[in-house]
């Protein structure tokens, strides 16, 4: 958890230019950072990348659209290491 | 190419889904309203059209990888490299490849080059958006059979 969390804080701190000490694991990527949805999408290409898997942005946008997730399950970092945890996790279960 | 219409591409020469490359051709016009202000005495292609025709190649291939089923949309240039002039007359060669395809979004890599030489370069960002009207998944449709897009290429896949 926590080496993803670094990774993924490393990932925003050079791709948004962000200092790497004011990223927290409480950090909301959006409200806190303030990263755009384009500025997320180098963000999004580094994790894929890095991590070997495909973050799924459109489900994620899809279901907070419709209220059915906050934004805070996605991007609060702590939450979005969990996220992707996740998804290795899976990938590798699948494999 | 018909520069006031934005049609920056003649003709999809190949498109090979299983190694996700394409390449196109396009024939820069002698004359262009455009050459009359660049420049003067040297009419040369605005770089940002260059960027625009990677784009539009990159989107053709997009496009067949795609199956028709997303538009995709230029959201970011990158390393954007223009390492040589392009003239009126030439016909220039783009050849784009996928660099990524991940959630609505995809990056691909683009190179220009005119009779083998490289003239620019650039990596490009694309949102991938579901088409949002009737009329443009249409007009696509029609620019596709212009430029010859080879639909067989996509059907079995």
């Amino acid at each position: 958890m926590s080496s993803t969390f670094d990774q993924v804080a490393t990932i925003i701190a050079e791709t948004c230019d962000i200092p790497r000490d004011t990223i927290t694991p409480e950090s909301h990527a959006i409200d806190d950072l303030g990263i755009d949805s384009l500025d997320f999408l180098d963000i999004a290409f580094a994790i894929d990348k890095a991590f070997g898997i495909k973050l799924p942005l459109e489900k994620w946008t899809q279901e907070v659209n419709d209220g059915k997730a906050t934004t805070e399950q996605y991007f609060v970092l702590k939450n979005l290491s969990a996220r992707i945890d996740e998804l290795v996790a899976a990938k590798g279960a699948g494999a | 190419m018909q520069l006031e219409y934005f049609h920056l591409i003649d003709r999809i020469v190949d498109l090979n889904v299983g190694d996700k490359k394409i390449v196109v051709e396009a024939q820069v016009p002698k004359q262009s309203t455009i050459f009359e202000g660049h420049f003067p005495g040297y009419p040369l292609m605005p770089g940002v059209l260059l960027i625009e025709s990677m784009a539009q190649a990159s989107g053709w291939l997009l496009l067949g990888l795609l199956k028709f089923e997303r538009m995709p949309i230029l959201a970011a240039v990158k390393d954007a490299k223009v390492r040589g002039s392009v003239f009126p007359g030439e016909l220039i060669t783009i050849e784009a490849s996928l660099v990524h395809e991940g959630s609505g979004y995809a990056l691909t890599e683009a190179k220009i080059r005119v009779g083998g030489k490289l003239r620019a370069n650039s990596t490009l960002t694309f949102t991938l958006i579901p088409f949002p009207n009737s009329d443009m998944r249409g007009y696509m449709n029609s620019v596709a059979e212009r430029v010859g897009f080879p639909h067989q290429a996509i059907a079995h896949d």
